[in-house]
């Protein structure tokens, strides 16, 4: 049993708040993904869980045990470093092998496991080079295969698979999602690549300036987003905004629509919905198109709506210009309401 | 410029003045080594060789960098340790370390003779405490075990901070990360020491012994002002062909013999320290 469980943990370099007040509880078994733009702390919160650096406040607890006073050996984690850190004076062999020959397993159990997870990792015909002679990806891979190798109860990855070519990604993420399912370890994987994040996740903690903004399911994060920011952050492209003010009896007047939305006496709030989430229609937001982008099954149209920037996501059998004139009508129960003042999503069956 | 003769038109000046001022003199001292009565010879060699204080100098000069050598690799890579670990005052504590570098060995050497010799602060502070009763004379023929320990000592405190400069640039130069991945892969700080420390300071360690194994075998002043002609040692044995013997042809013979002794050593040094291909940082 490997919960997780991160508790009122702040961290300051200096003077510079790294991380505020963060809460976490990751379930045994779980994948957790710690999404963010760069800087925004995901590398702090994985070493403090590391243990390789210690946090201003705060207590990390694993298994139901207080670890954040033990050294990171004794917390029943394994690592894979955002730059890798695969030792240059040793092979790939002894690289993945480091682990388990610290804790002096016999030599034909040491190979087993190096085998395995070199095989699983596709790198099996390069344990007898230097890392000196990988490239960046083959690197990569062997950081990943010395953490697998130690079959830990909590696994930690930054970015593991950045440096990846697209196809080889793929395949990994499927590979590494299977593993470690199998394996049964609690981990926690940093990316700042959402589809990644999407495809790997049992959930996705989005983080933004050293807050986690939103813990929840993949398919949760993209249709509700928490917050604001989460809106504008998760999908490619993100949500669409618009202003919205108070109709009364919880209608708002958006551009020059009205729309049902939360019954609340705010004067106004700001209207979101995904370019996905809109249809061509007789009636609905007036939109001047200003560029279309073919993406093969879909056109990517960027428009504007009373004087803002709102893309559409449409199929690619429409035939549409730039300079075009379109309405578009936004599907009712994807239709999403944000707090301006506070950022925070306010839900309309209030 | 032409482009292609540029840099060797830059080097030319570096390589005028290693031709006239060192490989001028070596062909010189080869030819008065290798030179006899006709022609080419080996005599000089043979009679150095044979000469009842050569297998003693050799003898002593050798068990001296066993002894030195060693001493200071461990404290060097200990001192290195332990400043890179320091995050406040570490330069100045690097500074007083390195003091004794600046000290010419002759005045080392003297230094520690007024320490040790009958008169010295050694006898005394044991006179002073009560410990003996009157002045030792430790540096004296009856004690050969005491010079050499004092001479020893001696080299040890002049020159293990060139070691230790040396180490500390090569620790300061692995990447912090390693020493994580080490960490949470279960390194205890002597294992990390020995797994990722060590090996990768292989570059340094390399020049740093190479410089201080040609220099003892090179000990001489120390040597002189502590134990006089008590401990020949090659070097001393040098000087006495050359001015006191007034025999150059021998003195060569015996410097040729030295290099030989630094170049076999510096060869097994970087065979023995070597970085396989692939495996640099
Ligand atoms: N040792 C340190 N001293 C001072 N500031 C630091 C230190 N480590 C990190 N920071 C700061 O803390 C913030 C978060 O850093 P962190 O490495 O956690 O970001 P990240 O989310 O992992 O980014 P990336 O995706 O680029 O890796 C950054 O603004 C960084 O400058
Ligand atoms: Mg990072």
């Amino acid at each position: 049993m490997a919960e997780i469980q991160i508790r009122n943990v702040a961290k300051r370099f200096g003077s510079y708040q790294a991380l505020h007040d963060i809460n976490l509880t990751i379930a045994d078994q779980e994948f957790m993904v710690l999404l963010g733009a760069s800087g925004c702390g995901k590398s702090t919160l994985l070493r403090i869980i590391a243990g390789l650096e210690t946090q201003t406040t705060g207590e990390v607890w694993i298994g139901g045990r207080r670890i954040d006073h033990l050294p990171p050996k004794d917390r029943g984690i394994a690592m894979v470093f955002q730059n890798y850190a695969v030792f240059p004076h040793l092979t790939v062999f002894e690289n993945i092998g480091f682990g388990l020959r610290m804790q002096k397993l016999r030599n034909d159990e040491v190979t087993r496991r190096v085998t395995r997870t070199a095989e699983l990792m596709h790198i099996e015909q390069l344990l007898t080079r230097y890392s000196g002679e990988l490239s960046g990806g083959q690197r990569q891979r062997v950081a990943v295969a010395r953490a697998l190798a130690m079959e830990p109860d909590v696994i930690l990855m930054d970015e593991p698979l950045s440096n990846l070519d697209a196809l080889l990604r793929l395949e990994m993420r499927a590979e590494l999602k299977g593993v470690l399912a199998e394996s049964n370890t609690t981990a926690i994987y940093v990316t700042h690549d959402q589809v990644e994040a999407m495809s790997l996740a049992d959930r996705i903690s989005v983080m933004h300036q050293g807050r986690i903004v939103q813990a929840a399911s993949p398919v949760e994060v993209y249709r509700d987003p928490a917050e604001r920011f989460v809106a504008g952050f998760i999908g490619n492209p993100p949500m669409n905004f618009l202003p919205a003010s108070n109709h009364g009896n919880g209608r708002w007047a958006v551009a020059d629509q009205v729309f049902a939305g939360p019954d609340v006496s705010a004067a106004a709030l700001e209207f979101a919905i995904r370019p996905e989430d809109l249809r061509p229609a007789d009636d609905g937001l007036e939109a001047r198109v200003r560029l279309v982008e073919p993406l093969g099954a879909h056109l990517l149209l960027t428009c504007d709506v009373a004087g803002t920037m709102f893309r559409a996501i449409l199929d690619s059998d429409m035939t549409v210009r730039a300079g075009d004139q379109l309405k578009l009508a936004a599907m009712p129960d994807r239709i999403r309401w944000f707090d301006p003042d506070t950022s925070l999503s306010v839900p309309t069956a209030a | 410029m032409n482009a292609r003769l540029l840099p060797y038109v830059l080097i030319l000046p570096v390589t005028l003045f290693l031709c006239l001022f060192f490989l001028y003199p070596f062909v010189l001292v080869a030819a008065q080594a290798f030179g006899g009565s006709d022609g080419l010879s080996l005599d000089n060699f043979r009679d150095v060789v044979s000469y009842w204080k050569f297998p003693i100098s050799l003898k002593n000069t050798m068990l001296l960098a066993a002894l030195v050598v060693p001493v200071q690799l461990a404290l060097a890579l200990l001192m290195a340790t332990m400043v890179n670990r320091m995050k406040k005052g570490r330069d100045l504590v690097l500074y007083i370390w390195t003091i004794p570098l600046g000290i010419s060995d002759l005045a080392a050497g003297i230094i520690w003779l007024a320490i040790f010799e009958q008169s010295g602060f050694l006898n005394s502070m044991m006179t002073g405490l009560g410990l003996a009763e009157g002045p030792v004379n430790f540096l004296s023929y009856q004690n050969p075990g005491l010079v050499f320990l004092a001479i020893a000592l001696a080299e040890i405190w002049r020159a293990t901070a060139i070691m230790l400069v040396i180490l500390v640039a090569g620790i300061g130069l692995i990447p912090k990360e390693y020493y994580e991945a080490a960490e949470v892969f279960g390194a205890s700080p002597w294992q990390r020491f020995l797994r990722v420390t060590l090996p990768m300071l292989r570059p340094s360690l390399q020049t740093a012994l190479i410089l201080r194994v040609v220099l003892a075998f090179e000990v001489f002043a120390v040597v002189a002002a502590l134990g006089g002609t008590l401990l020949p040692v090659l070097m001393g044995e040098i000087y006495a062909y050359q001015f006191d013997l007034q025999n150059g042809g021998a003195a060569a013979a015996m410097a040729l013999i030295v290099l030989g002794i630094s170049i076999v050593f510096t060869l097994i040094i970087l065979r023995v320290l070597r970085v396989p291909k692939g495996a640099t940082i």
